[in-house]
């Protein structure tokens, strides 16, 4: 059995509640780290930990912390990024939903190493009923004086709040979570100035994710040394991964990070293979907006090494070969699966999704969902695969926010991969009815 | 301050010039264009993407080169910093790539838009675009319609530069209007059917750069190429009075505020932005109401003021000449004279 830091007690009834949560070891160690231990402790910690972002990006989060501008006489802010919507990632929800109160105590926890005095929980629109229960917990948690001023008889004050958005994919960019959280239109503002600098109301800010906030407690728990012991090379302490599509037992798995892929698809522990005995036929392993990789090369790299989830070893040989952790939206698709089919649904939402603030985005998704919809139905030309490929290219890297690339990145590496498949439809739409002839097929 | 090189021209700005201004200082063809980007507005710039350069050495310090192309109009320079525009074959082709995007839904009627001839957008398709569209879908399309009783929104042309709503929020007080909407479906529009009122919206057309937003008074009157600019001024209380008229015979047709080599309304000399209120734009339009300065120093930069089509055709027919080919083998045939902006038939 794998080690869990965040999921041990997800399976406790009533966790949810503080009473629970406490009897079963919750805010000991915010007890124990605001009474023992200085601020920059816990940075330094976290720093030893080798904790990376869990978002996508994957960025060392007690670098970001060190990054906080302090100046005097300037509040900062602490910003929870839970506005959870790349398609495919739903471990934030699951995480929240069971134990609320391990993101609290992550809150005040990392608010108090930062510095910060008024903290925001951004949740996604989608999951009012979420808020519901984190407010709760916010609520559970002053009364036992978790929370408010001169927490614990330290001096240290906190309000922690809960923002709900209002269900747009781009408000999970942080400067689009920031602009909304001011109460404006939420499209990304240009870097830098980075929010470690000017972030919410001009003021220095951190964002980071759920997972990331709540991988602070056990951090802290077992110290940082220990827990970079946990992984493998800079991919360090364990992962929340969303596991769906055509698998026995989709769900949310938290697994040491360097487990290979091949076993997490198929042993009985983790997903338990394909559905139906079929066979595996792509893998999107971080979210949708990560390259797709077909079997071969998401179970081998392509020198031939097994391919292990971590941050490292999936993107290992660039997005020629490889791809991304990313979030941890692990899509698998079986060989009944029609890769145009599934990035026409991609497209669309992208293009639903872009703010419109930069013409390649706004104009080029649409642009690429209409093309991949005359595909399918039977009305492209050849010319039409290489027209998309020249889009992605256009719009990847030209835009202000990340959203460009998220929408590039999946139509370049379905073409990349799969291009037999989209002339299939051209030339002969026929044979598509029965997708798997074309699961053998490589470019 | 810091040196940098643009296009191997090396050029010593002040500190936290932007990429974009060290190019406008050294001029010429260097210079990249600037869509959404507006001096004499804070925080413009950065959304349209025409302006995206190549950084190949980020600084002295840290010579890296930026992994992706940046908005020039919102990058400070860096001591050592080493810029590629029109010398990067790679840019040229991504910025090609933009326009492309930028025209992707653009209803392409410069024949009865009345911005045709001053069009920052025509001129940045002819010299920054490729021929034709690759676009086969159906453009977006909205119905013009009266922002305020001077102000018409053609949103078919616009291309969400934000210069409007910035001078809104700017220039004005009680901004109403703004974007609404998201992505494609995005638009310029006013608060639940209200209209625009106060005294400096008129300027909103003067920093639109396509014909989106154009003047009622000036509505279908002339093509600008047929109009006579003089400079003037008259004594204003709201605004510094100082304007250009735009004149056929006698008769004033258009008042806008005077602009500069990039398109932007000049500074007064006190250094502050000479815009103009709407009492000068849309209620004085008789010469006895001003004081004529004298003729324009406009830039005929535009692509039909400045003859670019009939140049481009002596070019093809000179070589074509040259190479022993005859003059009719030339790709644009056109009528007689079609490309004359004086020929009036």
């Amino acid at each position: 059995m794998s080690r869990k830091l965040l999921l041990k007690n997800d399976h406790i009834q009533g966790i949810n509640t503080l009473k629970t949560y406490k009897e079963n070891g919750g805010y000991s160690v915010l007890e124990k780290a605001l009474k023992g231990m200085s601020p920059d402790a816990i940075v330094e910690e976290v720093k030893k930990s080798g904790l990376r972002g869990r978002g996508g990006a994957g960025f060392p989060t007690g670098m970001k912390w060190s990054f906080l501008a302090k100046p005097e006489g300037v509040p900062r802010y602490l910003v929870c990024n839970a506005d959870e919507s790349e398609p495919g990632t739903f471990k934030d929800r699951y995480l929240m939903e069971r134990i609320p109160h391990l993101l609290v105590e992550g809150m005040i926890l990392s608010s108090f190493a930062l510095g910060a005095n008024t903290s925001y929980i951004y949740i996604r629109g989608e999951y009012f009923y979420v808020s519901r229960i984190l407010e709760q917990a916010i609520e559970e948690a002053y009364q036992a004086g978790y929370l408010g001023k001169n927490i614990l008889g330290t001096g240290f004050d906190l309000d922690l709040y809960v923002q709900v958005g209002a269900g747009a994919y781009i408000c999970g960019e942080e400067t689009a979570l920031l602009e909304s959280l001011e109460g404006k239109r939420g499209n990304p503002r240009i870097k830098p100035p980075f929010p470690a600098v000017a972030g919410l109301y001009g003021c220095p800010t951190v964002v980071n994710n759920v997972e990331t906030i709540a991988a602070v407690v056990p951090i802290i728990e077992m110290g940082g040394d220990e827990y970079a012991k946990i992984g493998i090379g800079k991919s360090t302490g364990t992962k929340l991964i969303s596991a769906s599509g055509h698998i026995n037992k989709p769900g949310v798995y938290e697994i040491e990070l360097g487990l290979p892929v091949e076993e997490f698809i198929f042993s009985e522990e983790w997903c338990g293979g394909i559905k139906g005995g079929r066979k595996l036929k792509a893998v999107v392993a971080g979210g949708s907006s990560v390259p797709i990789l077909p079997a071969d090369l998401i179970l081998k790299t392509a020198n031939g090494e097994p391919r292990l989830m971590s941050y490292e070893s999936l993107g290992e040989g660039g997005f020629v070969t490889g791809t991304m952790l990313g979030s941890g939206g692990f899509i698998v698709m079986d060989e009944d699966t029609s890769i145009v089919k599934n990035l026409y649904t991609f497209s669309r939402f992208y293009h639903h999704e872009s703010c419109g603030q930069c013409s390649p985005c706004r104009e080029g998704t649409g642009w690429m969902e209409r093309i991949l919809k005359k595909i399918l139905d039977g009305r492209g030309s050849l010319a039409d695969i290489d027209l998309l490929w020249d889009i992605q290219s256009k719009i990847e890297g030209k835009t202000i926010c990340p959203l460009g690339e998220a929408a590039a990145w999946p139509v370049a590496a379905a073409i990349r991969h799969f291009r037999p498949e989209f002339e299939a439809y051209v030339t002969n739409p026929d044979s598509i009815k029965d997708i798997k002839h074309y699961y053998r097929l490589k470019n | 301050m810091p040196k940098i090189t643009i296009d191997d021209i090396p050029i010593e700005v002040p500190e936290g010039t932007t990429i974009l201004q060290a190019a406008r200082m050294i001029g010429g063809d260097i210079v990249p264009p600037a869509m959404c980007y507006y001096s004499k507005l804070e925080t413009s710039g950065g959304y349209c993407r025409t302006c995206i350069v190549k950084v190949e050495q980020g600084s002295a310090k840290d010579p890296r080169p930026m992994p992706k192309p940046v908005a020039s109009c919102r990058t400070t320079v860096m001591d050592g910093m080493v810029v590629r525009n029109i010398t990067s074959p790679e840019n040229l082709e991504a910025r090609a790539g933009v326009v492309e995007f930028l025209l992707l839904n653009h209803p392409l009627d410069c024949p009865v838009c009345d911005q045709a001839g001053e069009c920052h957008l025509q001129d940045l398709s002819y010299e920054h675009g490729k021929e034709a569209t690759r676009n086969e879908f159906e453009r977006r399309e909205y119905d013009p319609i009266d922002i305020g009783d001077k102000i018409k929104l053609h949103m078919n042309r616009c291309i969400l530069c934000y210069r409007c709503v910035k001078v809104a929020d700017q220039l004005t007080d009680g901004r109403c209007h703004g974007v609404i909407n998201r992505g494609e479906h995005a638009e310029i529009s006013t608060y639940i059917e209200k209209a625009i009122d106060n005294d400096f919206s008129g300027n909103m057309i003067d920093v639109c750069p396509v014909g989106a937003l154009t003047d009622r008074t000036f509505r279908f009157k002339s093509r600008v190429w047929f109009t006579k600019p003089v400079d003037a001024h008259r004594n204003c209380d709201k605004c510094c009075g100082k304007v250009r008229l735009w004149n056929q015979g006698e008769e004033v047709l258009r008042v806008t505020a005077r602009k500069d080599q990039w398109g932007e309304v000049e500074d007064n000399d006190d250094g502050s932005t000479a815009w103009i209120c709407n009492e000068c734009r849309f209620e004085k339009k008789n010469l006895s109401d001003w004081t004529i300065e004298g003729p324009s120093d406009i830039s005929r930069h535009s692509v039909i003021s400045a003859n670019h089509y009939e140049t481009l055709r002596s070019i093809q027919t000179n070589t074509l000449k040259m190479m022993g080919a005859k003059p009719h083998g030339v790709k644009v045939e056109l009528g007689e004279g079609a490309l004359d902006p004086n020929n009036q038939k």
